[in-house]
């Protein structure tokens, strides 16, 4: 590995090396989504009914919601942390990663509802109420009410720690029912989002035969670039918090 | 020509309009046209600046909140 701090001329170059070494994947994200946006549009897909080009959104809408999945879970990790070791920190941490995760599955949802509103609604000729009736949308909102139920349980304590204690529980319990309402009971019942019966994919996206190879090399990158972003707009809230809450965390 | 002719005529136009329609159906259509002409790039110039104002403005945060860090004692 190249040490820059053997060479003393090369002051600035030592800087610059070991600031990279910290930023080096705010860069990494930076550079997966330019080449989600550039070769999301520009490269080759599949070639299919009723979806046509918007099957690009796959590196756009799908990548919303994996990357709610993984703060969601990072969340669930610090709410743990904190029920283990009492330290507010991992308190701070898990709210922000929930608030997040909260953000882009709302863009999650927003997302999907235009996608729908013209490969369901205009070309399958859906009606408005078949829509409503949708599980996997159905689904969808009661997972984020209930992230959102997290931060109003949260709001409602004067004491500190014993919003962290009702609220790390709660976050676990938020956790575990994002896999019934998003994951699994919109597969037992009929939908019209991939992964339903019906629909011919098993598990959308993640499915090796069913995910075509040309929208692969764009989705894998896209997923980590935008969790990355996520992550880093994530460690900006934890940071200004504790800059807010010093008098609070002894360290 | 009388009415019925023509009302024929019309009839047999419309239906040999729809044939180019028909024809298209067979492939799902693509944006090639878009692609053909090259305004895909001013597209993706609008998403990059887009998505580049954004990351450059969530970089100026990051530096500012790592000033306020340095600053607290």
């Amino acid at each position: 590995m190249f040490n820059a701090s053997l060479y003393p001329n090369f002051a600035a170059l030592n800087i610059l090396y070991h600031n990279v070494r910290k930023i080096w994947w705010k860069i990494l994200s930076l550079l997966l989504l330019v080449y989600t946006v550039t070769g999301g549009l520009l490269m080759d897909v599949p070639r299919l009914f009723i979806l046509n080009e918007s099957i690009r959104n796959l590196y756009f809408h799908v990548c919303m919601w994996f990357a709610m999945m993984i703060l969601f879970g990072i969340s669930i990790f610090h709410s743990i942390r904190y029920l283990l070791s009492n330290n507010l920190r991992f308190d701070i941490n898990a709210r922000q990663y929930a608030a997040v995760g909260s953000v882009l599955g709302l863009l999650g949802y927003i997302t999907g509802a235009i996608w729908a509103n013209y490969t369901w609604k205009t070309d399958q000729s859906q009606s408005l109420a078949s829509i409503l009736k949708e599980p996997k949308l159905i689904g969808a909102a009661i997972a984020l009410l209930i992230y959102g139920a997290y931060f109003v349980l949260r709001g409602s304590f004067t004491d500190i720690d014993k919003k962290a204690r009702v609220s790390a529980v709660y976050n676990i319990f938020a956790f575990a029912m994002l896999f019934p309402s998003i994951w699994i009971i919109p597969r037992l019942v009929g939908s019209l989002h991939p992964g339903a019966p019906g629909s011919d994919s098993g598990n959308p996206a993640l499915n090796f035969k069913d995910i075509d190879s040309r929208l692969r090399i764009v989705f894998y990158p896209a997923v980590i670039g935008w969790t990355l972003l996520g992550v880093w707009i994530t460690t900006l809230k934890i940071r200004l918090q504790l800059l807010k809450d010093k008098s609070l965390i002894h360290e | 020509m009388n009415r019925t002719a023509k009302r024929i005529l019309t009839s047999a136009l419309l239906a040999l309009t729809s044939i180019p329609g028909m024809a298209q159906s067979t492939t799902p259509d693509m944006a090639d046209a878009m692609r053909a002409n090259g305004k895909i790039y001013v597209v993706v110039a609008v998403c990059l600046t887009i998505l580049l104002g954004l990351i450059a403005y969530v970089f100026a945060i990051d530096r500012k909140i790592s000033k306020l860090e340095k600053e607290q004692p």
